[in-house]
């Protein structure tokens, strides 16, 4: 499967654009609605991390089957002034922005599978994976979107 | 796009219809704030059915929002949070605080009358 969406991102109008994305193309492998909203608020909180540190980077989605499990991976990609202390970042209520700092940790909880890269003056990294699960777990929801 | 902001009697309500950027949950929070001293309206129910997605920035915005209307004297109830959305802010670990909340409009209304009828302050 090589669906790439490659979406730029430098307002808070294309974090909203990478989460609809992202929804919709996780839609089509068969998440449920719970799941969904899991992979869309994961990649508000990347995308707005780009925004907000970095000003400018891009958001790339894709489907991935490996030995067939099928997923969905968000790489969240930007040149900004990257993370001098990571173990510190991902830490539940640190920020530097007077944020919650519950973005990354919040991310790393809500996926899979979580890897960051940084380097200062470099950039930042984030690559996240949810797998669809054998069984998907639905709340019986009205449709409402 | 812009939350329309209805007055019923003596509350605000703001009814959330599309997805909110960062940028429209601020504007939001600026408007009500102001409205409430406006309208001299006693409570606000901000309506979230329709929200896609409630992220840390969603989280802390409208909780100050409820702070700053409390010091403007005025209740906020925050209803109509989806299953799905009230389930990723817990993985999260995202808190309202002591924000009220209700299921829907409807128990939003009827929670604030009850605190009206008890003839005590609103809810905080």
């Amino acid at each position: 499967m090589s669906d790439d969406l490659r979406l730029p991102i430098k307002s808070d109008a294309d974090v909203v654009t990478a989460r609809q994305q992202g929804r919709e193309l996780a839609a089509r492998l068969g998440f449920g609605e719970c799941e969904l909203t899991l992979i869309a608020t994961a990649i508000s909180e990347v995308a707005r991390n780009i925004v907000e540190y970095a000003g400018r980077g891009e958001v790339v989605l894709s489907l991935t089957d490996v030995n067939n499990s099928p997923g969905i991976i968000v790489v969240a990609r930007d040149e900004g002034p990257g993370i001098p202390n990571l173990e510190l970042a991902l830490r539940d209520g640190y920020s530097t922005h007077g944020s919650l700092g519950l973005g990354l940790p919040g991310a790393r909880r809500l996926m899979d599978e979580f890897e960051i890269v940084s380097e200062v003056g470099k950039g930042t990294t984030v690559t996240m994976k949810k797998w669809l699960p054998r069984h998907t777990m639905r709340f019986p929801l009205s449709p409402r979107r | 796009m812009q939350v329309p902001i209805l007055k019923q009697g003596d509350y605000l309500i703001a009814s959330v219809q599309a997805v909110l950027t960062d940028t429209d949950l601020l504007e939001l929070r600026d408007r009500l704030t102001e409205q409430v001293g406006t309208y001299r309206a006693r409570a606000v129910i901000i309506d979230l059915t329709v929200l896609d997605v409630m992220d840390s920035f969603a989280t802390r915005t409208l909780r100050a929002l409820a702070q700053s209307l409390r010091l403007r004297g005025a209740a906020t109830v925050i209803v109509g949070i989806q299953p799905d959305v009230a389930f990723a802010m817990t993985q999260l670990g995202l808190q309202l605080g002591s924000v009220a909340t209700a299921l829907d409009l409807e128990e939003g209304l009827e929670l604030l009358r009850r605190q009206e009828r008890r003839g005590g302050s609103h809810v905080r």
